[in-house]
């Protein structure tokens, strides 16, 4: 079977004006979806992914045969119980599993997009996406979810439809990219750029891809999504394969062996230019700015219930950047929880088996569900 | 529930704005939610409390009291309740002022220690007094500012905070302390609860 078989798509017939100025029309949105809608349409929970996610939410993935990237969280009786609620996710424009990207074709010359698909924004993917309500025929969605880059399209999304969501999730992120977050982008970005195969950006038209670069910048990031007490448990100085250091430059330590595989594994499944497009429109998000610098009214006419989760841990979207967000919407009196989890996982806590994290998230999506019957 | 909650929900009207503080399990919170239709929230320092007031469908910000009530607007509640854990915070004057801040009304209750059995428990043992109110022995005591009814009372009125009702409890009993008999419930009561304004 080939992969566009196993790839539900929407083409968006109305045209989206893009922050670059760009207008696109006729684009793709590559989605699927879990658990069924009920009649009254009142059961859907829309999932944002992150950097590197896709639609694939739970279960296998059927392009890359991997569980899918949230299989922790979403899934018959889990936290977000795909037997009670309906569950959509698409892939981000920009991306490259289905949605309109750089590896698509330019409708004015049958060329690969390239570097010459138009940069894209958080807003811009989260106007996107939201034709998928009307799609549905979905007028309001119980629920918006998701985790680091997630985050920030959920966020997003709640300013730009206030009315279109009961609850609010964001987990694990920003209401701004901070200067440390758009430093490592940036160096995954020179990664890539510097691998010879990128060929600024035109590697797809003779299939050279530069894997050297993306797997560098998938090992740069990857070290961000882990703490430092986590990586010395799972790892410390324990040598791969071998009895004592080889006096070369090859993987002696277990962590640089992991590394190398994440990287390779990543190349597999990732376009390095996706890769570029993805990381900019992160450093260019920036909610407080689209409101002058005062972040609550971002958030002024919504009456959504937020709940907001970070971790103890994580050092890419620290407690602090979060807290800022509760603070914002307690300035405006919203609805607004918050909890801290304890973990020693990093930034990938959210993805991973942490139980106080997937209580919390099942108890209040659960709990705000039979609120919202009675 | 306990009596203290009971006598703290019958001083908050219905359909009121009310931000608990230190809300533990949130047992007050769920009961004002139900009873009186409160648009209710609570900020609470411990993370497994945190989880038990999700669990109960209760919103909550997990936080301290004396760094992250200033994210709250003047007066954007109807109500701030702190029950029993002023005497406990670092700078017990400071939290006062923000729930005034915060709060157009402010339910601040203390476990006084004028109470007769605190005072005879140091009288006649010696040691520092143990009772129902305040079970933790000197070392292990989050209690860092112990201080009586009579105490707060004067207190409150040195800083021009305005009394609106203030209660002496003892077990089941309650009744009204006024500026003539606050000698004497500062004996008979364990604990004090006070509608306070600014």
């Amino acid at each position: 079977m080939n992969t566009e078989k196993k790839i539900k798509t929407l083409i968006v017939k109305k045209p989206l004006k893009l922050d670059c100025g760009k207008t696109i029309k006729d684009f793709p949105i590559a989605y699927e979806t879990y658990g069924s809608l009920n009649s009254k349409k009142d059961n859907a929970i829309l999932v944002f992914h992150a950097l590197t996610g896709d639609q694939f939410v739970t279960g296998v993935n059927p392009v890359t045969n991997k569980e899918g990237w949230w299989s922790y969280a979403v899934g018959p009786n889990k936290a977000i119980d795909t037997n009670k609620y309906f569950v959509i996710c698409s892939n981000v424009i920009g991306g490259c599993m289905g949605s309109y990207g750089p590896s698509h074709k330019d409708p004015n010359n049958e060329n690969i997009f390239g570097t010459n698909f138009p940069v894209i924004t958080i807003n811009d993917m989260v106007n996107a996406q939201y034709n998928l309500l009307n799609h549905f025929g979905i007028d309001k969605l119980f629920s918006i979810a998701g985790g680091s880059m997630g985050g920030m399209q959920v966020l997003q999304f709640i300013s730009n439809f206030p009315n279109k969501s009961k609850t609010v999730i964001p987990i694990a992120t920003t209401s701004s990219h901070s200067a440390q977050n758009i430093a490592f982008n940036e160096l995954g970005r020179q990664a890539i750029m510097a691998d010879g195969d990128w060929k600024d950006g035109n590697y797809t038209s003779n299939n050279n891809n530069p894997g050297k670069g993306l797997a560098v910048a998938r090992m740069a990031a990857h070290i961000t999504y882990l703490s430092k007490k986590g990586l010395q448990e799972k790892f410390g100085r324990k040598l791969q394969e071998r009895e004592d250091l080889k006096f070369g430059f090859d993987a002696d330590f277990q962590i640089e062996s992991y590394l190398r595989y994440q990287g390779s594994v990543f190349v597999d499944r990732f376009d390095a230019n996706s890769y570029l497009y993805i990381t900019r429109a992160m450093d260019y998000f920036d909610l407080s700015k689209q409101f002058k610098g005062n972040l609550s009214d971002a958030f002024i006419n919504t009456k959504a219930k937020f709940f907001i989760i970070s971790f103890t841990s994580d050092w890419l979207y620290p407690t602090q950047e979060n807290k800022d967000i509760v603070i914002a919407l307690n300035s405006v009196g919203a609805d607004v929880g918050f909890v801290e989890i304890e973990s020693d996982k990093g930034h990938d806590s959210f993805l991973l088996d942490v139980p106080d994290f997937l209580n919390a998230l099942k108890n209040f999506l659960d709990k705000s569900y039979s609120e919202n019957k009675e | 529930m306990k009596n203290e909650f009971k006598v703290i929900a019958d001083l908050i009207e219905k359909d009121k704005k009310v931000l608990d503080v230190g809300c533990a399990d949130g047992i007050l919170m769920k009961f004002l939610k139900e009873n009186k239709n409160a648009n209710i929230r609570g900020l609470e320092i411990s993370k497994e409390k945190v989880q038990e007031c999700i669990a109960k469908g209760l919103t909550v910000i997990e936080g301290n009291a004396e760094k992250d009530l200033k994210q709250f607007p003047n007066k954007s509640f109807d109500y701030v309740v702190l029950s029993q854990t002023l005497q406990a915070f670092l700078n017990p004057e400071l939290v006062l002022n923000e729930l005034l801040r915060v709060g157009k009304k402010a339910i601040v209750t203390i476990p006084n220690f004028g109470y007769w059995k605190v005072r005879s428990h140091l009288l006649i043992k010696g040691t520092m007094p143990i009772t129902k109110t305040l079970p933790d022995e000197w070392y292990n005591t989050p209690n860092l500012h112990m201080c009586t009814i009579k105490d707060f009372f004067h207190f409150v009125k040195s800083k021009d905070i305005k009394i609106f009702k203030s209660l002496a409890l003892n077990g089941l009993n309650t009744s009204l302390i006024n500026e003539r008999n606050l000698g004497i419930k500062n004996l008979l009561a364990d604990l004090g609860i006070f509608l306070i304004e600014k």
